[in-house]
């Protein structure tokens, strides 16, 4: 229900949605932009700058792209499986221990809590974070592009309010009939809030989708490069083959080098599962973050 | 005296037991935090040392505040607290701004479609990362080729050259900031609206208030709450920059970093690009400690005026 304080006048309701169209319009727009970049002869690119349609279509960015797949699939399977396993163990851990913490009856939640909510606070910055992390061996492994994230203060909070609203009575109920915490968190609790475990689920896929971070500091073998970091770094690598094929006498002519084009067709490589995904998934975001920004 | 301590103690061990199963539960997520946040909140004292990477943490020397006032006597110091504080500031004021506005806004439109479209278009930048922003950034802005560009020449205006004048990008970076958080921030307000018991509404426009003041005396004193909250958080953070949004949108420009190098890129290149680990760490310290102080500092002044509002 909206909280209609009573009908606004034609002109005013036709005012507030020129603003929502324009800004929708502003937000859609760069997506299209790259779209079409991406799907635009380069000589074209080159001679008239980049355009919203292209005047015709040309695949040769994709070619490129795709003449040498092993790289980008290689990083899709290193993005997918980062972000499943992040999914699987980020939605175990943080539950339990939002689980502990939503108990009123557990006698350790009030110093475990601020033991979570300390590390929203302060940290010590990036050097000592990243010799630790560089010291246990883990970089130039799948599990530094894990690890790192997993425990999140901000899931943790998130998820115990979800849990708070499970009436009490019920895991009463559930120790009467003798079983134990753990038997009832995986029983009846988790199967009892799978909105807010799909809600937290999607952010810790967007996290690790969208991360090139981890990669950036501690990945320097190709084969562990996520999609992210691979975009990241084709921004020089494509610059720096077309430079070369440039300076070489007598090869290539630039402008039939899909410089611009390449780039953005990765671009829409690296973004594209997420726009098809993000839609559907937009009203548990909107749940997440409303419950997050209300404290539990 | 004696019997009351072993009471104690057996009173202690009694509540353990009772508990153990849930603190096993815990235990993964308190090992990654030691790990991951808490080890590293030690090695702040790197600091005061000379760090070698040969000798290790232990072994490098200290140096006292030699580190400190290398960072501080250089130009940098001041370049990036300012544009960190800075920026950080006009985001928040400006983000809060426009998005309570498109709440309420939002709210005056009566057909639940639009609603959902115009909000649903408005989050979508949100799920884009930095790296993708970066390049969307880059066909707008580009020298050349740039759409940004060609609409200037459209209204017979010299083209400029974005990514070579520093003076330009506060505006630039608001803006994007703007685009890709407000569909996010405008959700959290909308929400709020959403809360809002409809009998007061109601009883005002009995009363015959009209639309101006029953946004003004209503809506915005209703959403005083969760504004506080979102407001503290970014306060407490704004001696933290979002290094994927300055690393990536000004493309790693060398000529950009007069207005667009903030500490946490800072600390980044020096750890990385220019080997300054002393200048990263006197940084990151400086960073650390005032950017508690601040959370502090707000919490406790929003305490004051209204206890239910605070973080903590």
């Amino acid at each position: 229900m909206n909280k209609r304080l009573n009908q606004p006048g034609p002109l005013l309701t036709s005012i507030i949605h020129t603003i929502f169209i324009l800004f929708t319009v502003l937000c859609i727009l760069p997506v299209l932009l790259v779209i079409s970049i991406s799907l635009s002869s380069e000589s074209d690119i080159i001679n008239n700058g980049f355009r919203l349609i292209p005047s015709k279509i040309s695949f040769d960015a994709f070619k490129v792209v795709f003449s040498n797949p092993m790289q980008i699939l290689n990083s899709y399977l290193i993005t997918i499986l980062v972000a499943g396993l992040g999914i699987i163990f980020g939605l175990l851990i943080n539950s339990m221990i939002a689980y502990a913490l939503s108990r009123k009856d557990y006698p350790y939640r009030k110093q475990l809590s601020f033991f979570v909510i300390f590390t929203m606070l302060f940290n010590g910055g990036l050097v000592p974070w990243y010799l630790v992390i560089s010291k246990l061996n883990l970089p130039n492994t799948i599990w530094v592009l894990i690890l790192p994230y997993l425990a999140n203060a901000w899931y943790i909070i998130i998820l115990r309010t979800f849990f708070k609203t499970i009436p009490i009575a019920i895991i009463e109920s559930a120790k009467i009939d003798g079983s134990n915490e753990f038997k009832t968190f995986i029983k009846i609790i988790l199967p009892l809030s799978k909105p807010g475990l799909a809600t937290v689920g999607l952010f810790i896929l967007l996290m690790y989708w969208n991360d090139w971070w981890l990669a950036m500091l501690y990945i320097d073998q190709e084969k562990l490069i996520p999609l992210q970091y691979l975009l990241s770094r084709m921004m020089s690598n494509i610059e720096f083959l077309s430079k070369n094929m440039y300076m070489a006498p007598g090869t290539l002519d630039l402008s039939n080098f899909p410089n611009e084009t390449a780039r953005m067709a990765m671009c829409i490589l690296a973004a594209g599962p997420m726009l098809f995904v993000f839609p559907f998934f937009q009203k548990y975001f909107v749940r997440g973050l409303t419950i997050g920004s209300i404290k539990g | 005296m004696k019997t009351g301590l072993t009471l104690k103690k057996r009173n202690r061990i009694k509540v353990f037991k009772k508990s153990y199963q849930l603190t096993l539960m815990s235990l993964p997520a308190i090992i990654l935090f030691i790990i991951f946040n808490y080890v590293p909140m030690f090695g702040i004292i790197l600091a005061f040392k000379k760090l070698k990477f040969n000798l290790g943490f232990f072994k490098s020397p200290w140096v006292g505040l030699d580190n400190f006032k290398f960072f501080f006597q250089s130009q940098d110091a001041w370049t990036i607290t300012r544009n960190t504080i800075g920026l950080n500031a006009l985001f928040i004021v400006a983000g809060l701004v426009v998005s309570v506005a498109f709440a309420i806004l939002l709210n005056e439109i009566s057909k639940r479609v639009f609603v959902k479209t115009y909000q649903t278009a408005m989050f979508f930048p949100y799920f884009l990362s930095w790296v993708v922003v970066g390049y969307m950034l880059y066909a707008v802005l580009n020298d050349r080729l740039g759409i940004l560009n060609q609409v200037l020449e459209i209204f017979g205006m010299e083209p400029v050259s974005w990514y070579s004048n520093p003076q330009y990008w506060p505006v630039i970076l608001l803006i994007v900031y703007l685009w890709k958080n407000v569909g996010y921030l405008s959700v959290i307000y909308y929400a709020g609206i959403m809360g809002i018991d409809n009998a007061l509404i109601e009883a005002a426009i009995v009363d015959g208030a009209n639309k101006f003041q029953v946004i003004k005396s209503i809506i915005l004193p209703m959403l005083v709450p969760i504004i506080t909250v979102m407001t503290l958080l970014q306060i407490g953070r704004i001696f933290y920059a979002d290094f994927g949004m300055f690393y990536y949108l000004p493309n790693d420009v060398g000529a950009l970093y007069p207005t667009t190098q903030v500490i946490d890129t800072y600390v980044y290149r020096a750890l990385r690009v220019t080997g300054q680990v002393g200048m990263a760490t006197a940084a990151g310290f400086f960073q650390a400690v005032v950017g508690l102080c601040m959370v502090l500092t707000s919490n406790f002044i929003v305490k004051k005026y209204n206890k239910d509002n605070a973080i903590f």
